[in-house]
């Protein structure tokens, strides 16, 4: 079953799918498309899902062009929550913009961390330190958490930097590891098998499961890489592990 | 306390898991087969939600060091007190130095341990499931120390509840439809609906894979939500229906999406076992 729903505003004509998934979720998705548009638009709509008091406890989560909503209990009347939740699209009129974060994250794009960026910069016919500018220059939007705890979607990557993952993916890429994989950029939060070309490596922890929020980003922030020195990255790295690194970040408004 | 004094083959401890951080990324986790693991605690008039062990197989062989209550659900896997037999779905006092072992697997895969007010290890992220980096460890060790309430015996015995594992033999897999399910053809459904498929090699508590192929023709989806249960199609034909541990998001077409329960009985299914999958619709 499919419910579609029209909603015309000046901004957002967005025409959304409502989907049971299961027993104990309904998922509402855009249109299958990557964009900065879709994501506000998602963003703004989940913000009024968990303002809205529900009958029993729900979770809701965002990816690109999607919104899953699970409840506690298996769902009654799916119809209902349905319309209940279409009524929550429709109030996204009143625009309250959330207030999202830049966070700064310090990386150090020496070969001895960036084992693949004499192989980037060769197949590319760019200088590393052309690479390196490039990746440290923009900022990059969060689009979502997944994947593995504390990986960061992020969108906006140069595509001068595109490049395709590896064909044989290593068995272990460290912690902290900045790499391209395709049209995107990331980091690993922990140690894990991965076939993105490494290029650096970031000392912050991007997944503390000993704070209550584990993750300082959340979908909606935008992150930017700053180039950082060896001796830099052993200075924070020591920082970290004390508890004592303050992160910088800004407070965006738009 | 209990010592481990041989792990098993795959033996952690779970609860039902941790549902409020998967927008961070966090896999779920918990009980494979939870109306198992939620038994296991009703025998013994614990919360649902009191971790237990789940063990896979190969039993542990675990000596306590304090008088408790135990009770043990799911698989049969031939469990003995002392070397000798005892029942399971039922409420076994144990003393202090008593030796709990396993035997041959005879019915199922997964079985649960349960004791008097659960397993007290830390809570990661409100949970107690095991998970590589959230928790210090994945798996039972050699040597491990697992920290229990001591408890002495119920004076009125708890009478054993009749025996409610006869869902093992069950090959039935109730399944809904999945976002993608609307782009598939009638070959594709009928193969799916038709057949029976075999459990792979590859099944652990991320995944099952199935053996048989299904003809796919589908694109990959930009990246979106999947959670235990949902069966992913991949570019080459192969079904992977995901279990407690899978990742939050992934990008392959999403068919179907198991029942609660069905989640449940697949846990309980190895390597070879066959299913059949029956349609569900929505109750709308």
């Amino acid at each position: 079953m499919i419910i579609t729903l029209k909603f015309n505003d000046i901004l957002n004509d967005f025409e959304l799918q409502y989907k049971p998934f299961g027993e104990h979720s309904i998922l509402i998705e855009w249109p299958q498309i990557i964009s900065e548009n879709i994501l506000e638009n998602v963003l703004t709509y989940k913000q009024n899902i968990e303002k809205y008091n529900f009958e029993q406890k729900v979770y809701v989560k965002s990816a690109y062009n999607s919104i899953l909503i699970t409840y506690d209990v298996a769902i009654n009347n799916i119809y209902d929550e349905i319309l209940v939740l279409k009524s929550l699209y429709l109030d996204i009129k009143d625009k309250n913009k959330v207030a999202f974060k830049l966070w700064k994250i310090p990386v150090c794009y020496d070969l001895e961390f960036g084992i693949d960026l004499e192989e980037l910069s060769k197949e590319k016919n760019i200088s590393i330190l052309e690479i390196i500018k490039q990746h440290s220059k923009r900022n990059y939007r969060v689009y979502f958490l997944g994947f593995l705890p504390g990986f960061l979607y992020l969108g906006g990557l140069d595509n001068q930097l595109h490049f395709p993952r590896k064909s044989n993916p290593r068995l272990k890429v460290n912690k902290g590891s900045v790499a391209i994989g395709g049209s995107q950029t990331g980091i690993y939060p922990n140690e894990s098998p991965g076939g993105w070309n490494i290029i650096g490596n970031t000392p912050l922890n991007l997944f503390n499961v000993k704070n209550q929020n584990p993750c300082f980003a959340q979908a909606g922030d935008q992150i930017q890489f700053i180039s950082v020195s060896k001796r830099e990255y052993t200075l924070i790295a020591s920082k970290v592990e004390k508890n004592s690194y303050v992160l910088e970040s800004e407070v965006l408004n738009d | 306390m209990i010592s481990v004094l041989q792990p098993g083959f795959y033996t952690t401890i779970q609860d039902l898991g941790r549902k409020e951080y998967q927008h961070l990324g966090v896999p779920i986790s918990g009980a494979m087969d939870h109306d198992a693991a939620k038994m296991a605690n009703a025998i013994l008039g614990n919360a649902e939600y009191c971790a237990v062990l789940e063990i896979t197989m190969v039993g542990p062989k675990l000596q306590f060091d304090c008088d408790t209550v135990v009770s043990i659900t799911g698989a049969n896997l031939s469990p003995n007190l002392n070397g000798s037999v005892i029942n399971s779905y039922a409420a076994i006092n144990i003393n202090k130095g008593d030796v709990l072992s396993f035997g041959k697997p005879i019915k199922g895969f997964r079985t649960y341990l349960a004791v008097s007010e659960g397993f007290k290890v830390k809570e990661m992220l409100n949970s107690r499931s095991m998970y590589n980096n959230i928790t210090q460890t994945s798996q039972l060790q050699k040597g491990d120390i697992l920290k229990i309430v001591p408890k002495t015996h119920a004076s009125n015995k708890f009478s054993s509840i009749k025996s409610n594992s006869d869902y093992l033999d069950n090959q039935t897999i109730t399944v809904f439809k999945g976002p993608e399910f609307e782009y598939l053809n009638e070959a594709q459904i009928d193969q799916l609906f038709s057949n029976l498929f075999t459990i792979s090699k590859e099944n652990n508590r991320m995944a099952y894979q199935l053996d048989e192929l299904v003809i796919n023709n589908l694109d990959e989806i930009i990246t979106s939500f999947v959670f235990p249960g949902t069966i992913q199609l991949t570019p080459s034909g192969k079904l992977i229906v995901l279990m407690r541990d899978c990742q939050t998001t992934g990008g392959y077409p999403r068919v179907l999406q198991l029942s609660e329960a069905s989640i449940n009985l697949l846990a309980q299914k190895m390597t070879g076992d066959k299913i059949r999958f029956k349609l569900q619709n929505y109750n709308i």
